[in-house]
């Protein structure tokens, strides 16, 4: 027994580094924990990746014919307008998931065991929005060849596409940051899934992600002009070379520098709801 | 010099309930306290507040010397919290979860790879260290968290209803862990539903009911409270029930009562066994026959119904998740 004894006296107990060093490494020990899940549970990455595809196919093929883009119904000049938008909304769905992967974590006590472990604020919500980036990622990855395979081409070169694809990671990574939120506000994982979805739908379809916005009435075109998430679909479809030839860009501000308007709308929503989930986290209670 | 866990006046309303209506604790180093009382009493509240998953609206509480709401974080060095609910990922194996809060503890990653293989071993968890969580039997889960907890042996443990929903094996192994951890110098705080368990492993014992400590001491303080050992008997007649109440009545100490449907007579008494002999041989001669006969001391069962007027398991519903979220 003497062993067995040892194993559970009593010993030194380690202390903390403290600061951003520890921060970094408790939010790298939480994501790796949420990239073994997400392995272990791959039907949910391929769930998520059925609806965008399903997507790419219906708008390319119903839509195609009949959606005007730079005044040409070409369906190809719709596929690649497309695109940019599809990818767009997918990477806001990473919400549902940070949502729903925290709601899970409240619901079954894990949250109150890592609140009452020695570890930086904030490091169970960015390891589980970092690791949401990481399938973000790998959505793209294969969203991006079904499109190419249907006929969408960058014209741009390698490096804004590059550039366009970190846009659309850093909003995802934003979007995720809402979900975290919704995931503490909420009592079950079931309502942290539809309550992640239901306003993105809206928010992607008032936009210019399907459609061009100057067919829409003021309102709703003012709104999809200024929507952070047009900017940032502005802003692939402008370093992927997806703008149809004579398509108006809008003169609205964010329009008109849709680059910097995404980064800008990113970095908003990461720094007001990464700050208002972490004063959640620690007040939550299972 | 306040003991290992040390509480003053704490306080806790979620809404218009009252979870904590002024505890006070004081737990000395090296021991354990049993903290009882029915589901919505405020045991868990008072472990989340010690643990410093809330705050109370009013009072103070030391852990390991340190304040529980001014240095939080530096009370998260010192204490192991294993709930009620298994808290592993249900995902990750067993080696996993115990690296994962290792390293969560601030231990670099190879200590914490080695003293996850150390407490897998020590909790029969070797075989299964590679599965996933969720392919292990509730007495496993259980383990595994309880591991978890005591992934940095911390000086302070705070194990809530530890042992509810088990199987009467596992319980038995896990009072083995409790009783060793304790031997080697833990704290401890424990709640319960169980008294046999707050018997079994606690040095003092603190009953709580609407968030009031409503009494304290020792097993055998309380269970003297409540008074000395009686006989029970039960006749095998119904016609019976009277001339064994007359030797009842001639050996007791006190007023002697009968369960008429049960066929029971009880009567208080001080002589232990030889007493009981006597009886059996009184009953004998009188040719009443008994289906059984036996000298009782009070539980801590008798205890709690005697101090709160209900039984302990006669829980209404779950108020005390209710109350810990609301």
């Amino acid at each position: 027994m003497s062993a067995a004894a040892d194993t559970l006296s009593r010993r030194p107990v380690p202390t903390a580094r403290g600061g951003a060093v520890q921060s970094v490494r408790d939010s790298l020990v939480v994501a790796q924990r949420n990239l073994i899940r997400m392995a272990r549970i791959p039907e949910v990455v391929v769930f998520g990746l059925v609806q965008p595809i399903m997507f790419v196919v219906l708008f390319s093929y119903v839509f195609g014919g009949s959606i005007a883009v730079g005044g040409s119904t070409d369906p190809s000049l719709y596929r690649e307008f497309l695109m940019a938008g599809i990818f767009a909304q997918t990477v806001t769905f990473a919400t549902a998931g940070a949502g729903a992967g925290i709601a899970d974590d409240m619901h079954k006590g894990l949250i109150d065991r890592f609140r009452s472990l020695p570890m930086a604020r904030g490091a169970v919500l960015t390891g589980r929005t970092l690791a949401d980036l990481v399938q973000t990622a790998l959505t793209l990855v294969v969203l991006a060849i079904v499109a190419v395979i249907v006929g969408w081409r960058i014209h741009e070169g390698v490096l804004k596409a590059l550039a366009g694809f970190a846009l659309l990671l850093l909003l995802g990574y934003a979007f995720s940051w809402i979900g975290a939120l919704i995931g503490l506000s909420v009592r079950t994982p079931e309502a942290a899934t539809s309550g992640g979805l239901i306003w993105l739908f809206p928010l992607t379809f008032i936009s210019n992600a399907f459609v061009p916005a100057d067919n829409m009435p003021t309102v709703l075109r003012t709104i999809a002009e200024w929507n952070p998430f047009s900017a940032t679909v502005q802003a692939a479809r402008e370093l992927f070379g997806n703008l149809p030839p004579g398509y108006p860009v809008p003169s609205a501000w964010p329009m008109q520098h849709p680059v910097w308007a995404s980064l800008i709308w990113s970095v908003v929503i990461v720094a007001t709801f990464r700050g208002l989930a972490v004063r959640k986290y620690r007040s939550a209670t299972a | 010099m306040p003991g290992a866990i040390y509480a003053e006046g704490l306080v806790k309303t979620f809404g218009d309930v009252t979870a904590l209506d002024g505890v006070d604790l004081d737990v000395p180093e090296g021991t354990v306290l049993g903290l009882l009382g029915p589901n919505g009493a405020g045991k868990t509240t008072a472990v989340r507040v010690l643990t410093t998953l809330i705050k109370p609206d009013r009072g103070r509480a030391l852990v390991a010397g340190i304040d529980v709401l001014k240095k939080p974080n530096e009370v998260r060095h010192s204490i192991g919290l294993s709930g009620q609910f298994a808290a592993v990922d249900e995902y990750l194996t067993g080696r996993e979860n115990l690296r994962m809060v290792g390293q969560l503890y601030q231990m670099s990653a190879r200590d914490a790879k080695a003293r996850a293989g150390e407490l897998l071993e020590r909790f029969n968890l070797a075989d299964a260290a590679d599965r996933p969580a969720k392919t292990y039997s509730g007495g496993m889960r259980r383990r595994l968290d309880l591991a978890a907890a005591l992934v940095v042996s911390p000086p302070v443990m705070f194990m809530d209803e530890p042992t509810t929903g088990l199987d009467p094996r596992n319980r038995q192994q896990l009072w083995e862990v409790i009783q060793e951890l304790v031997a080697g110098g833990t704290t401890l705080l424990l709640t319960t539903q169980y008294l046999e368990e707050a018997d079994h492993l606690a040095h003092d014992i603190c009953v709580i009911d609407h968030g009031r400590v409503i009494a304290r001491g020792t097993s055998d303080q309380l269970k003297a409270r409540t008074g000395g050992e009686r006989v029970e008997l039960v006749v095998h007649e119904r016609e019976h029930i009277a001339s064994a109440l007359d030797v009842m009545r001639a050996f007791g100490k006190g007023e002697a009562t009968v369960e008429q449907h049960t066929r029971k007579v009880i009567v208080p008494v001080s002589g232990g066994a030889k007493l009981l002999a006597e009886v059996i041989r009184e009953l004998d001669t009188r040719g009443i026959e008994i289906d059984d006969i036996g000298l009782r001391r009070p539980t801590l069962d008798d205890v709690f119904i005697s101090l709160t007027g209900h039984v302990a398991e006669a829980a209404d519903g779950n108020g005390e998740q209710e109350g810990a979220t609301s």
